[in-house]
């Protein structure tokens, strides 16, 4: 096993690029984030990959799109208003079917908003975010040891599917310093025969599109892609369950809430409030049917997010009415404390048990 | 009266009574799919399309070349060129064959792009991408028009001249006069090889063919970037036949628009290749 070390989120994932095979990397700086384009432009050159400063957000998509185009390894990462700005790269890199990486350090917003942390970018990420009919598979660290680790699945889940994968994380995942392992990692092998290499005389020219014109092939194409997200639907749920066997509520939280949650939890539970964490690690595709499940056991679920309420609104659909759905959370990159969560818990909990 | 083709045609198939003996003049270059073009006809893009794969043909570079093909009439540039070729978003062709070449950097890489996709909405990603000194070929095709959605202004339309979205005739009060994109890029360290062709006339398509093949050759040397820009032609929306349109080019888009090299390599640099290309033979 690989030692522990002490790094930064971005740099913990930074590093994970290189260790995961990351063959190019194009961004543009901006906070909180920056640290991931500082670190590689100096690492990626000692191992003979590519690392570039794009003109904009929407050129580093583009060169994305190109590398993945080519076959290779092609990663991206910025903070909201950034990835706004790349949701036209993303839809077409949906659209022709490209693996890469792209990495969202959220910051609150709207707008230019503030270069705190937050979670308001669910939706985005979640629903598609550009135009047309697609979904990315959306990876929700709550740690450092997360962000390295994500890297590596994201990429392998990115050539599997020949899909976009993004990693959700926020200002404070990022910005923090935790222990990290790197752990031994071996890059499966990947048929990208449909990459534009160059036409040798044995094969047929490949070319990289998300044009079809004719309504009857976009349709096609269009169900195409909607198969391969039903089979993520069915193969890529991922979630951490703490203290549910026993639970008679429900705290649902992702990424840094799911963290301050945890602490909120032991307060609640030493209180003799016996409360339990579903913590979604794939936001796409959504722990729908286990969040069912816990419904028919738990008398109340709380969704605790960074946002005005997200995240929720999926939490509802997979409850459907069985038991009552709440939401607390903070905006404009500010942080409820525990305590405030467990006093707004107790709060519903006597409410709902007195109507 | 009969016309000028009727005579040819029938000069020819009086010196010519069977098939074997026609003499092959000449064919279409391997490297072209062999299929109807969706172009209007008298379209320059065709003929662009085909004196590309002539290049690439000549050269022998078919395994070694990857095109961007931009938005535009032209979006469907990889039906028709027998290459390896990849579809970018309206106006990012220079990212994206920023993003292969850098990963690729032996192979051969162009994009083709209109004045609306490389001059106006992708102004920015071209600009850079020559700054950077890519060692790509840009194919320019200027025809002073946004063709596929009907003739609106581009940034490259001629003052007074009308389109869709200036019905009165461009005011270059209000929008300002036409964008000269390979004077504005030339002046880039980054641009090693600049030049303005047109395809109006067989002399015109023997220089844009050379100025090609020039364009492919120099990414050997790793210098820079190359922009080759066409004044193409858009009978269509211009309003114009065919032998119109290609007066208008002589006689009013030139005026905008002059033909010739705006930058050239240095006399080493030439050398190099020559000396290269010499002992590859």
């Amino acid at each position: 096993m690989t030692a522990f070390k002490l790094m930064k989120g971005n740099e913990a994932m930074a590093e994970a690029a290189i260790l995961a095979g990351c063959d190019a990397y194009f961004g543009y700086p901006i906070t909180p984030q920056s640290e991931v384009l500082e670190y590689l432009a100096r690492e990626m050159p000692k191992h003979n990959r590519i690392v570039m400063q794009a003109e904009s957000e929407v050129a580093s998509i583009n060169m994305v799109y190109g590398a993945a185009g080519a076959g290779f390894r092609a990663m991206t990462s910025s903070s909201s208003p950034g990835i706004s700005l790349m949701q036209e790269g993303i839809s077409y890199i949906a659209g022709a079917e490209l693996p890469c990486l792209l990495v969202n350090v959220n910051r609150a917003g709207p707008g230019l908003g503030t270069i705190q942390p937050g979670q308001g970018d669910y939706f985005q990420s979640t629903k598609g975010g550009g135009h047309g009919d697609y979904r990315m598979i959306v990876l929700a660290p709550a740690s450092v040891q997360e962000m390295a680790d994500f890297v590596f699945l994201g990429f392998d889940l990115a050539d599997k599917y020949r899909n976009p994968v993004l990693i959700l994380s926020d200002g404070a995942i990022g910005q923090m310093m935790e222990k990290v392992q790197f752990k031994p990692y071996t890059r499966p092998v990947i048929d990208k025969s449909w990459a534009t290499t160059g036409k040798p005389g044995t094969r047929n020219r490949n070319y990289i599109t998300s044009l079809f014109i004719q309504p009857e092939k976009m349709e096609e194409h269009n169900l195409k892609l909607e198969a391969k997200f039903r089979a993520i639907r069915e193969n890529e749920v991922r979630f951490e369950e703490i203290n549910t066997s026993d639970a008679d509520y429900l705290f649902v939280a992702y990424g840094l809430s799911a963290r301050i949650c945890q602490k909120a939890m032991d307060i609640a539970r030493h209180k003799g409030i016996k409360i339990g964490l579903l913590r979604p690690v794939t936001l796409y595709p959504y722990p729908y049917h286990r969040l069912e499940e816990l419904a028919s056991q738990v008398k109340l679920i709380l969704s605790v997010e960074l946002n005005s309420g997200q995240m929720v609104e999926d939490v509802r659909l997979a409850v459907n009415g069985k038991v009552p759905v709440e939401f607390y959370g903070r905006m404009g990159g500010m942080m409820p404390t525990p305590e405030e969560i467990v006093h707004h818990a107790e709060t519903l909990i006597q409410y709902h048990h007195a109507n | 009266m009969q016309t000028e083709e009727q005579v040819l045609t029938d000069k020819i198939t009086a010196s010519c009574q069977t098939e074997d003996e026609y003499e092959l003049v000449y064919h279409k270059p391997a490297t072209l799919v062999d299929v109807s073009m969706h172009y209007c006809p008298g379209c320059a893009h065709s003929l662009v399309h085909k004196l590309i794969m002539e290049a690439v043909e000549e050269m022998g570079i078919q395994e070694r070349t990857i095109g961007v093909a931009p938005v535009g009439c032209s979006v469907f540039a990889y039906d028709y060129m027998d290459i390896d070729m990849q579809e970018a978003a309206h106006g990012r062709a220079c990212a994206v064959a920023t993003g292969i070449k850098r990963l690729m950097p032996d192979k051969y890489v162009f994009t083709y792009q209109g004045d609306g996709d490389l001059a106006a909405i992708g102004i920015a990603e071209t600009l850079h991408a020559i700054n950077r000194g890519e060692n790509i070929l840009i194919v320019f095709m200027n025809n002073a028009v946004y063709g596929m959605t009907s003739g609106q202004m581009a940034p490259t339309t001629l003052p007074g001249m009308h389109t869709t979205t200036s019905p009165d005739g461009r005011d270059v009060s209000f929008y300002g006069a036409p964008i000269k994109v390979s004077e504005l890029m030339a002046n880039l360290p980054g641009a090693f090889y600049v030049t303005r062709q047109a395809v109006n006339s067989a002399n015109a398509v023997r220089r844009t063919k050379k100025a090609l093949l020039n364009a492919f050759k120099y990414q050997q040397l790793h210098k820079g970037t190359c922009l080759v820009e066409i004044i193409g032609n858009c009978p269509s929306n211009w309003k114009m036949t065919p032998v119109e349109a290609s007066k208008f080019i002589d006689e009013e888009m030139i005026k905008t628009f002059p033909l010739g090299d705006i930058k050239v390599p240095a006399a080493g640099d030439i050398k190099t290749l020559q000396s290269n290309t010499h002992e590859q033979s």
